[in-house]
């Protein structure tokens, strides 16, 4: 029986920690792609924002500017290699900087997303506009971040930041194709086996709720032209009017430094 | 291929730039714009309309993609006007435009829908008896299951039902109703059939068919102005609104143009641009206005005032001064102002009598034929009496001397009638004055009951030897106005009607009164009568309208615009103009198979049916003239009674009896029927039923209501039709006369206990589910506008033009044409055995337009009072034998029948041969056999079969009947019209046709525009240019009206009446208090913004443009009294019963006045009221109709009754409610309140 339990544990680690990150990155780039390709009109942030702006516009400012910190703070801390920061900083430093800025964060983020669900669960006309999906990942994005948040006492109790560097060294074997990843986190405790899960759980989900959004972030908005001009006829575009025999054919546009100048009339 | 794969690009998609690098040009995918190309993509376009009673008539392209109906936009592939004058394009509105939303809404009625107790008791009672005539019996035999589902009337509890089934039991309804009580308790109930000509055809052919009544509408809805028939013998004839164009001077006078006529109002704006200038008439601050140089805002209800005064500055300073000939020539030629009246001594004083007549000269003036019809004129070269060619008498029983050409009639010579007796004698006459006393927040003017002015007058001698003096009417009608004929004026002086008399009674200043009735004149005389008046309900809708519109028609006369070409009386109320008219009466009333059909005027009907007149305040001693000649006692409902006995006006139902059953007690007696019937009706043996509206054997029993809403819209005393009609939950706070303990009627019978619950069945038509379907007990599914293939025409413009299916009928829903043919089938089947060939015997008043409008002379006479025997056709109504052939029913509805051969087809007096037509339409449409007709008829199977038939027929689409009717009508006048129609004398417009794009229609005499290339339509033009006289009595434009009952009700000439008191807030002023102030205030109900027109008010799209729900608007001033903010619920009422709404607090509205737009939906965001206990109304949940004797006159000239020609209206402008904040809004979303826990609550 013990023995039994043991494989089947055995076994689920090494699904979850194995093959399921797998899965999910696997469905969360595939999925999104064919989304994208698929249902153009899907591909939005589905904003509320015109039903009620009160309370979103506080909350979602809160979440929105914690969760990317937040993202960036994981990514990098996962990501870097080890010999990536060493020569400047000490592991438990980093582990420090880690808790106390990545808390801060949590903190802040916590409060945004309590407001957003709130609201997205409360306010009748916000409700009765969602869809399940809509409800279903504000929980769970609720639920990971307080089991992040449940997991900074922990790192606090290991000064030797060994948690850290196992969690980093899991990631990195997982982005690399390592085989025996999982073998790297077991043992650790539960909240962080539990976080580790149901943040893969969220990339799966990603393509089949609202936060495909996070691909289109308008960020080259801001260095954009004034205006831009996509030409007709362009290599992929479809294709313009089509000359008629006996018409001229359409010109091509003319841009503008070539344009002779008008004179006034 | 692939969004993602196209995207990556980022290093190639960038082109070049531009603007000094501001721009830049990418080769990014465009293929998103594909996006908006389709979702403006459509598998078709049809041409189709709006038939809402908007007059707009606009062709409008209908998209539709993937057999659904997505949206339309506006045509505009009008025929071109010609050079110099506007388009008419583009037509439409936002109401329009959002109709596509009714065929797939919520609110669309999608399957035959029954209220299910009566299901329930349909089922049990088919169960015991297997004919459905036995089981209708059954259930209406019984009191307790008639009750059980009339009182829930109005409360829900519909159940879908199979077409089989209704159709059963409106067929069964109808067999038991004609053979048990008569056919003429079958009625129906649809309006304007200009706006969809054949499907109100379906429903009028089917009930004429089997003898039911088919109800006005035009007097009902309170458009048609009486003043119209009384002056020109005309229902109404307006200028197309492309004539605004031509006019040099425009008022707009209770008229929103821009609101209510929108496809129009361009029209306006580009006469602007060419220098017309406007001037707005309105108390609150319209719309309209912002097309006005100058916006006259007199006290609502004053509208007579003022135009009386710009009358008496325009008689001051051009008649009274000699000053325009155009003028003097215009009045001496088209209105009766030379023709002389008698003047009578009574109580002291001379009185105008009536008009003088050939047969009061000696030896009739040599006029052998109707003497009594010829009106008198004085010969300006020798002041000799004659008798000139084209009043009344010479229409009828001789040809060729009816026409305007001026000649005296025995001679023929060319003569010029003396328009004033100015130099001889003058007398003292008197004239009534009613502005001596006034309601409650109306001014009165303290200047006596009579004035007196000098009149010069003449001798006559009359045929019995005597001197009597007489006045010509142009005398009469300055000395009323109260014009000195010196040359001064008297502009500053407080006497009736000066414009400082009229600055006290409407508060419009008299300098802007003097200076804006000078610009009027001042343009008419330039210009040959190019001042034009646009007007609208908001004058109509009084109970005195006749007042305010004689008086602008008195201004337009004297001006000489009328039948001008951008000139004269544009009123725009109603889309009546139904241009085919002559070629649908046919196919619409079934004369091509039994003639005359049932016609009742409504406004009666209802009086009497939903026993409103048991409720009566207005007494008929406070409207009487103080020098009427002879003493009138009774009350309102007496003197319609006396009036349908009489023949003046029609009765529904006829007689206390089944008139399918007289026929043969006649025959028994062995007297003709006509004699049978008066002998009865002399003896008492039989009676009619107008006497006793409260008897069962009298009550209307089965009502069909289609293409209308009845109860949610036009229903004056919405109440009162739940109460009494209805049988169910109902508002009526007031007591009856019998419980107040007032006198009683004098002709109709009085029951203590008033009834409740006349109608046995009430089946609506509908797209949509009305608040007169919530109502009903049946509701068939009809299609909607753009499902159906129809006909639509419109006063506003000359155009024909078709609605057509886009898409079939959705869901289970049938055209009106395909539901009645499948009731008329149903009903021809289950007629066997109850039904066979029956003769019915049909009561017709004395009509205009035909011979019997000369009925009956300047003496009263009432055959029940033993003054005159009753003679049917003269003292009586008409008696006629009309055969029935019930098996046969659906066989006649699907062909055009027999008579039409026979006896060929007329309109308007005038007859024509129609075989060739008859012919055309046997090739056209197929031939089909009808049972006991010999040889082949013309089918009319389809909706469209009707169209080609009813186009065919008529001269305004056909242009060799257009000749033949203009011939007819050329025998009478003596002249040749043909002229006017032989150039398209080979034109005829078919169905497909007007589907290819509107066509304008052909001139007729049916009509007194023309259609031309060189002049706008314009009403009474051909009366001008042709000579065509008016149908009037002296065949001018009458405005001297001599009729006793005119006399006597102070009429005779126009003058200012103050609103009625209708009695009806003050009982209930402050009576049951909700801590919230109250404040009494004129209701008054103009047309809607965001409805469609004065019919839908539940479109959503519409709804979210306006507040959503019912609103009143009121002026700061009395929101601030009454601690009333935008948006808060009131409630208004009185004793008629209560309204819910929100406030619109605006300045647009003068204090005084509350306005509600009207039919906003019962269904939609309405609360229960505080003081009845049920939902809070409609706006004529505060409304009573009260009828005007005036308007009951019947047999004389232009005063013969005509199917929405003549008769009372129902007005409802004169009415006060009281206003309050409502103190709590109940949305009574509970359970059904019964009308007895309802009772217990008002009792609480």
């Amino acid at each position: 029986m013990i023995e039994l339990y043991d494989s089947f544990t055995a076994y689920l680690q090494g699904f979850l920690f194995g093959i399921y990150p797998y899965i999910c990155m696997g469905v969360f780039l595939i999925g999104s792609l064919i989304r994208f390709d698929r249902d153009q009109y899907t591909w939005r942030s589905g904003s509320s924002q015109m039903l009620r702006a009160r309370q979103l516009r506080l909350g979602s400012n809160l979440f929105h500017y914690s969760i990317i910190f937040l993202f960036f703070g994981h990514l990098i801390g996962l990501l870097t290699p080890h010999w990536g920061y060493e020569w400047a900083i000490r592991p438990e430093t980093k582990q420090l900087l880690a808790v106390y800025s990545g808390g801060a964060a949590g903190i802040v983020c916590f409060v945004g997303l309590s407001l957003l669900l709130h609201r997205r669960l409360f306010d009748p006309r916000i409700r009765r506009t969602s869809t399940f999906a809509d409800m279903a990942i504000l929980v769970l994005l609720w639920v990971q971040l307080t089991l992040g948040l449940v997991t900074l006492p922990f790192s606090l109790g290991h000064e030797d930041a060994g948690i850290m560097l196992a969690l980093a060294a899991w990631s990195q074997a997982i982005l690399t194709f390592q085989a025996r990843a999982s073998e790297l986190v077991i043992g650790l405790p539960f909240p962080y086996l539990a976080h580790l899960v149901l943040g893969m759980t969220l990339f799966l989900l990603t393509p089949f709720t609202r936060l495909v959004h996070i691909f289109s972030a308008p960020v080259w908005y801001l260095f954009r032209s004034w205006q831009i001009v996509r030409l007709r006829g362009g290599a992929t575009a479809r294709p313009g009017p089509v000359p008629r025999p006996g018409l001229a054919p359409v010109p091509a546009p003319v841009l503008a430094e070539q344009r002779p100048r008008v004179p006034a009339e | 291929m692939s969004h993602f794969l196209d995207r990556l690009t980022y290093f190639r998609k960038y082109a070049g730039s531009f603007a000094n690098g501001h721009g830049e040009t990418t080769t990014e995918s465009r293929a998103w714009e594909d996006a908006y190309r389709s979702r403006w993509a459509h598998d078709k376009v049809v041409r189709s309309t709006h038939g809402a009673n908007c007059t707009g008539s606009c062709s409008w392209k209908i998209y539709v993609k993937g057999g659904i109906v997505t949206w339309e936009t506006q045509q505009t592939d009008y025929p071109r006007t010609r050079p110099g004058l506007p388009n008419h394009e583009p037509r439409g509105c936002s109401r329009g435009a959002s109709y596509s939303w009714y065929l797939y809404s919520a609110n669309r009625v999608k399957y035959p829908m029954i209220r299910k107790r009566l299901l329930k008791l349909w089922r049990e009672a088919k169960a015991l008896h297997a004919d459905p005539v036995a089981a209708w019996k059954s259930i209406q035999d019984d009191p307790v299951k008639r009750r059980d589902y009339q009182q829930v009337r109005g409360q829900g509890g519909f159940v879908r039902a199979s077409w089989d089934e209704a159709e059963e039991i409106v067929a069964a309804a109808n067999v038991h109703t004609v053979k048990r009580h008569g056919p003429d308790r079958v009625i129906g109930f649809s309006p304007i059939p200009a706006m969809s000509m054949v499907s109100y055809a379906a429903g009028s052919r089917y009930l004429s068919l089997i003898g039911g009544v088919c109800m006005s509408f035009y007097d009902w809805y309170c458009d048609l102005p009486p003043s119209s028939p009384q002056t020109w013998g005309e229902q109404t004839d307006v200028p197309e609104s492309a004539d605004w164009y031509n006019a040099g001077f425009i008022m707009m006078w209770g008229s929103n143009v821009p609101q209510t006529r929108t496809p129009d109002a361009h029209f306006m704006a580009e006469a602007r641009y060419r220098g017309t200038k406007v001037v707005t008439v309105t108390p609150d601050y319209s719309e309209a206005s912002k097309f006005a140089d100058l916006w006259l805002h007199p006290k609502q209800g004053t509208d007579a005032a003022l135009a009386l005064a710009m009358g008496h500055v325009i008689l001051s300073e051009w008649h009274a001064q000699g000053r325009g000939d155009y003028f003097l020539d215009y009045c001496r030629r088209y209105s009766d102002m030379p023709m002389l009246v008698l003047l009578t001594e009574r109580d002291g004083r001379l009185v105008p009598d009536r008009q003088l007549r050939a047969s009061d000269l000696a030896g009739n003036a040599g006029e052998a034929n109707n003497p009594d019809w010829k009106t008198v004129a004085i010969d300006d070269a020798t002041g000799n009496p004659y008798i000139p060619t084209g009043s009344i008498g010479f229409r009828w029983g001789e040809q060729g001397k009816w026409n305007l050409e001026g000649r005296d009639a025995r001679t023929l010579e060319a003569v010029t009638p003396r328009l004033t007796l100015l130099g001889n004698e003058t007398a003292p006459v008197a004239f009534p004055y009613f502005g001596d006393g006034a309601p409650e927040f109306f001014n009165p003017t303290a200047l006596g009951d009579t004035v007196t002015h000098d009149v010069p007058v003449a001798s006559v001698t009359l045929a019995d030897g005597s001197s009597a003096r007489v006045a010509t009417v142009y005398d009469l009608f300055l000395a009323n106005y109260g014009v000195l004929r010196d040359g001064r004026t008297n502009y500053d002086a407080l006497a009736p009607y000066t414009p400082a008399w009229a600055e006290a009674v409407c508060g419009v200043p008299r300098a802007q009164i003097v200076s804006v009735a000078r610009e009027f004149g001042d343009n008419a005389e330039k210009t040959r009568g190019k001042s034009m008046v646009i007007l609208g309900a908001a004058l109509n809708h009084w109970y005195h309208s006749d007042m305010n519109y004689r008086g602008i028609i008195n201004l337009l006369v004297m001006c000489g615009c009328i039948g001008q070409s951008g000139g004269g009386w544009a009123h725009y109320v109603g889309q009546e103009k139904l241009r085919p008219q002559s070629g649908w009466i046919p196919v619409a009333f079934a004369t091509d198979w039994a003639r005359p059909p049932r016609q009742q005027n409504s406004t009666s009907f209802w009086y009497a049916h939903t026993d409103q007149w048991r409720y009566e305040t207005v007494q008929v001693k406070d409207l009487l003239s103080p020098t009427a000649p002879q003493p009138l006692s009774g009350q309102l409902i007496d003197f319609n009674i006396r009036a349908e006995r009489m023949g003046w006006l029609p009765s529904a139902p006829q007689l206390a009896r089944n008139p399918l059953t007289i026929a043969a007690d006649a025959e028994a007696a062995g007297v003709p029927v006509p004699q049978y019937v008066a002998q009865s009706l002399k003896s008492g043996a039989l009676e009619m039923s107008c006497e006793d509206p409260d008897h069962p054997a009298n009550w209307p029993r089965n009502l069909f209501v289609w293409r209308s809403n009845l109860l949610g819209s036009s229903g004056k005393g919405h109440e009162y039709f739940l109460k009494h009609l209805l049988g169910t939950q109902h508002g009526v706070q007031g007591k009856d006369l019998g419980e107040q303990g007032e006198a009683k009627p004098e002709e109709a019978a009085w029951h203590d206990e008033a009834p409740k619950g006349k109608l046995d069945l009430l089946v609506t038509l509908d797209f949509r589910m009305s608040t007169t379907c919530m109502y009903s007990d049946i509701v068939l599914p009809t299609a909607t506008w753009y499902e159906k293939h129809d006909l639509n025409t419109s006063d506003m413009h000359p155009f024909i033009h078709p609605l057509s299916a886009a898409v079939d009928p959705a869901w289970e829903s049938r055209t009106d044409w395909a539901i009645f043919r499948g009731i008329a089938k149903r009903f021809s089947a289950m007629a066997n055995g109850h039904l066979g060939k029956e003769r019915d015997v049909v009561l017709t008043p004395l009509m205009h337009d035909s011979p019997a409008e000369l009925g009956q002379t300047h003496v009263i006479r009432d055959w029940k009072k033993g003054e005159v025997e009753p003679i049917p056709g003269k003292t009586m109504p008409s008696v006629t034998v009309v055969e029935r052939d019930y098996p046969n029913t659906f066989a006649r509805f699907t062909a055009l029948g027999p008579l039409m051969e026979k006896l060929g087809n007329n309109g308007k007096g005038m007859a024509w041969k129609t075989g060739d037509e008859v012919g055309f339409l046997r090739h056209l449409n197929g031939e089909v056999e009808v049972p006991g007709v010999e040889g082949k008829l013309a089918r009319m199977d389809t909706d469209i079969d009707a169209c080609e038939t009813l186009m065919h027929l008529a001269p305004e689409t056909n242009g060799h009947v257009a000749v033949k009717a203009w011939e007819a009508l050329g025998k009478a006048t003596g002249r040749d019209h043909r002229h006017l129609a032989l150039p398209k004398e080979h034109e005829a417009i078919r169905f497909r046709d007007v589907q290819a794009q509107p066509r304008k229609i052909i001139s007729s005499p049916i009509w007194s525009g023309l259609e031309s290339e060189e002049v706008c339509y314009n009403a009474g033009y051909t009366n001008v240019h042709e000579l065509i006289p008016w149908r009037t009595l002296s065949g001018r434009q009458q405005l001297y009206q001599d009729h006793p009952w005119m006399l006597a009700f102070g009429e005779a000439l126009c003058l200012y009446r103050p609103p009625v008191d209708l009695r009806a807030h003050q009982a209930l002023h402050n009576a049951k208090p909700n801590g919230h102030p109250e404040v009494a205030l004129n209701f008054i109900t103009p047309h809607q913004k965001w409805g469609i027109h004065s019919v839908y008010t539940d479109n959503l799209l519409m709804l979210t443009l306006s507040r959503g729900g019912p609103i009143v608007w009121i002026s700061e001033t009395d929101a601030a009294t009454m601690g009333i903010e935008d948006n808060d619920w009131i409630e208004a009422f009185n004793a008629n019963g209560a309204l819910c709404a929100r406030a619109v607090v605006s300045q647009r509205v003068p204090k005084g006045m509350i306005m509600m737009y009207h039919a906003q939906e019962k269904i939609v965001n309405v609360p229960g009221s505080e003081i009845t206990h049920a939902r809070g109304g409609i706006h004529n949940s505060v409304t009573r109709a009260t009828v005007k004797p005036t308007h009951m006159i019947g047999g004389y000239a232009q005063l013969a009754y005509g199917f929405n020609y003549y008769g009372t209206i129902g007005t409802n402008r004169d009415e006060f409610v009281v206003v309050r904040k409502m103190a709590k809004v109940d949305w009574m979303d509970g359970p059904r309140i019964t009308p007895q826990a309802a009772d217990l609550r008002a009792a609480e």
